[in-house]
């Protein structure tokens, strides 16, 4: 972005990077703390939910401390979890993990709910509107804005830019949005965090943060198959051994059943496609018996991260503060990661709001220690050794030690495992690994790519630059196919990247119309060679309600 | 001058539109809305014409549901002053919107109404021409350019053969077709402004208007999905299946 355009300024007490459960709670709570301080919230999908992704079964403890009467609000937690089954599939049959509320009580449901997370956002949007929060749907922060060793604020992506970088008729130019506190919420991988973390150095001396790769179809079954409130998860097949990842299943609101799967990034095979792993879970019987007659109506993918406690980064650095899946606050043993978001926000809003009354630091470094002292850390310190036992010794062993770690040691463990390297690292050459004979879509259970990113209603303004970079094009003829043959054409959940044969010699296209935001590329490229930039404001997947 | 411009809230032209599982219409429960991409056009000439000095103020009209608001909020945010709301939940049909829009007009009493040529969700391309009619005021339809000077506007319009140019006397309805112009960005200074802007809400049964439906929906079904096509191997081959197969020649 060049520098010599004039850009408007606007300034706020604090702004809030990223519409999600932690930046939407963040809001709500500096609100009932500092009633007059001005707040703006900025959300690059085009309206607040439309790029959310979850699967979700979500524990409302957070909720109920934010708003207390969220009942009487009439949030949309309308399905309670009134049944739930752990399976381990093999191709033909699964085994179900009994007492898993005896046996497991972190893992167990009771008392949760089974939402669409993109509703719940737009209902807790719609709660910050009324308490006076400017709330900014369409507009994406484009590089943080940083003065004298200080995060002041972002600067928000110019509109109307053409392919070939030139003003178009309607250019706009971003502006920047000053704030004395920034907190940053953009989910996984989110592009103004990862600059953030970078210069403040904010992730010395932790684990690599490691992520997953969920992606979530929602069906409306026939009415005599609905079990609402009906959860189930399972691991083993499709996956080998030596990955991590596992399918959902909840039936939920009007006949609706939110299905999925997550594919843990640091997977090694080369070839591998989460897309087609996901699409052939539903032809197990196990899976196959819920969809049967149904029609599917959504389709997205979203990154996750995995990392938990150990993988955290220092939570504050000046001006601003990381909240929830920004930072890594999932708890992936327990795969929830809104509660912990949320929670997260509302720390981060207290942190904010002591360091805004001090006059004095412009750290909000109350932050790590309420974090410390905080249900959220106690969660999260009992759940740290399961994902990192899972990258060790493969699913078998790790779902063996994740039981004793959770039944035996409660969580309370006196030693802690760690993640030893990065996902990208964790890739080996394509010649190395096997390659996956994937079947071919059934039209009816199993889709093609096409047909599905179709579902996730995704359009970017044609006119504007990729938004997907190259650091070094020269790089991916080498190593992209060279060495693994463009994994990316496999991981990539939305048909973003293409190898194609031109002139006797491989290419890469990238079409970045397609992309869903999922980060996956930004994070799993072997040589860290594509940046995810964000692309003009509004665009990207339009989710609707129930996804 | 004053200008008019009525717009509509429609299922955002990113979403697919899905029938509902009883077959009654289109789904639009928690499924984007936004302004017509038409009515945009629309605002986008009436600000343009204001900024050249040819219109003074801008007046902007939805009829519908409360959850309608946003839509003449981002009006407002693109440069009209102030907007009504003509509630209603009834789903109207064109017949009734132009009776709605007319007693609105009779009120407001503008040099112009400037809309969308038809709405992206039903495409019924009626209510201006029925406007027109019923203001008996002349109208230019299908715009993809226009220009007002001395009390009459200048409408080329995109007509099945090519350009046709009209010349009317105003007050006039010009509707807009989709080449008129590339609306603005609403920033977000312009968007916070909005925010302050005057919004009415006029209850759509004071209004003396006949809303009863002419039209009954008997079903609504998806299109036929279509079946994958098949390479041939040769021209004779493919005219030997478009004579036994399809039966087309």
């Amino acid at each position: 972005m060049s520098t010599e355009i004039e850009r408007e300024e606007m300034e706020f007490d604090v702004l809030i990077v990223g519409g999600g459960p932690a930046g939407l709670s963040a809001a709500i709570r500096l609100r009932q703390l500092l009633p007059d301080a001005t707040i703006c919230l900025v959300e690059k999908g085009s309206e607040i939910g439309a790029h959310i992704v979850s699967g979700a079964v979500i524990e409302p403890r957070a909720l109920a401390e934010l708003l207390p009467d969220w009942r009487e609000r009439n949030a949309p937690l309308n399905t309670p979890v009134t049944g739930e089954k752990i399976l381990f599939l093999t191709g033909k049959r699964g085994f179900s993990i009994p007492f898993i509320d005896r046996l497991m009580p972190a893992m167990a449901n009771h008392g949760n709910y089974v939402v669409s997370l993109g509703a719940l956002c737009r209902w807790l949007g719609a709660q910050a509107e009324e308490m006076g929060i400017e709330i900014y749907p369409g507009f994406a922060a484009a590089e943080p804005f940083i003065e004298n060793g200080r995060l002041c604020g972002v600067i928000t992506g110019d509109m109307g830019v053409t392919r070939t970088g030139e003003h178009g008729p309607n250019f706009a130019p971003g502006m920047i949005l000053r704030a004395r506190q920034t907190i940053l919420s953009e989910g996984a991988r989110g592009s103004v965090s990862q600059r953030v973390m970078k210069h403040f150095d904010l992730r010395q001396g932790v684990d690599p943060q490691t992520y997953g790769l969920g992606i979530k179809e929602v069906w409306e079954i026939p009415a005599e198959n609905h079990r609402p409130g009906f959860v189930q998860h399972s691991f083993g097949w499709p996956l080998d051994n030596g990955t991590y990842g596992g399918a959902w299943l909840y039936h939920f609101g009007e006949n609706l059943v939110s299905y999925g799967f997550v594919t843990g990034l640091d997977y090694d095979n080369s070839w591998l496609s989460p897309f087609q792993e996901m699409q052939r879970v539903k032809t197990h019987p196990e899976f196959a018996k819920h969809l049967e007659g149904g029609r599917r109506l959504i389709y997205g993918a979203r990154a996750l991260s995995e990392g938990g406690l150990q993988s955290l980064p220092r939570l504050s650095f000046p001006g601003g503060v990381l909240a929830g899946d920004s930072a890594g606050f999932l708890n992936m043993p327990k795969i929830k990661g809104t509660h912990t978001a949320m929670k997260s926000g509302m720390l981060a809003a207290e942190a904010v709001a002591e360091a805004l009354g001090s006059e004095g630091p412009d750290k909000a470094t109350s932050y790590t220690r309420r974090f410390k002292g905080s249900w959220l850390f106690r969660e999260l310190f009992e759940a740290r050794n399961i994902r990192p036992a899972f990258a060790r010794w493969g699913t078998r062993l790790g779902a063996l030690y994740a039981g004793i770690d959770s039944v035996i040691f409660r969580g309370r463990a006196p030693w802690t495992l760690h993640m030893r390297h990065t996902d990208h690292d964790a890739l080996k050459p394509a010649n190395e690994t096997k390659p996956i004979a994937y079947p071919k879509p059934d039209g009816k259970l199993t889709f093609d790519l096409n047909s599905s990113v179709f579902l996730s209603a995704t359009n970017h303004e044609e006119d504007q630059p990729v938004h997907l970079k190259l650091r070094d094009p020269s790089l991916w003829n080498a190593v992209n196919w060279g060495l693994y043959r463009s994994p990316e054409s496999r991981y990539c959940p939305a048909g973003v990247y293409e190898a194609v044969e031109a002139d006797k010699e491989m290419h890469l296209r990238i079409n970045a119309q397609n992309c869903v935001h999922c980060k996956t590329c930004d994070i799993k490229d072997p040589t860290q060679n594509i940046e995810w930039c964000v692309p003009e404001g509004g665009g990207g997947p339009n989710y609707p309600v129930g996804m | 001058m004053k200008i008019v411009v009525p717009v509509k809230r429609v299922v955002d032209y990113n979403v697919k539109p899905r029938v509902k599982a009883d077959n009654s219409g289109v789904e639009t429960q928690g499924v984007k809305m936004s302004m017509n991409p038409f009515d945009e056009i629309a605002v986008e000439e009436a600000v343009r014409l204001r900024e050249k000095g040819a219109a003074s103020e801008i007046v902007v009209v939805t009829i519908g549901v409360a959850e309608a608001q946003p839509v003449l909020r981002t009006a407002m945010a693109m440069g009209a002053d102030r907007a009504i709301l003509v509630q209603t939940e009834a789903a109207l049909e064109p017949l009734a919107v132009a009776k709605l829009l007319k007693t609105i007009v009779d009120r407001e009493n503008p040099g112009l109404v400037i809309m969308g040529k038809q709405a992206i969700d039903d495409d019924m391309n009626a209510t201006g021409q029925i406007l027109a009619a019923r203001l008996d005021w002349p109208q230019g339809t299908f715009a993809s350019a226009v220009s007002v000077e001395n009390g009459r506007i200048t409408v080329t319009r995109e007509a099945d053969g090519g350009l046709e140019t009209v010349d009317l006397a105003l007050p006039a309805v010009v509707t807009t077709d989709l080449r008129l112009n590339e609306p603005r960005y609403a920033t977000m200074p312009n968007i916070m402004k909005a925010k302050k802007k005057p919004l009415e809400t006029i209850a759509a049964d004071t209004l003396g208007v006949d809303l009863a439906p002419r039209l009954e929906t008997v079903t609504v079904i998806e299109p036929p999905v279509r079946k994958a096509g098949i390479k041939v191997a040769s021209a004779a081959e493919l005219v030997g299946k478009l004579r036994d197969e399809a039966k087309v020649i």
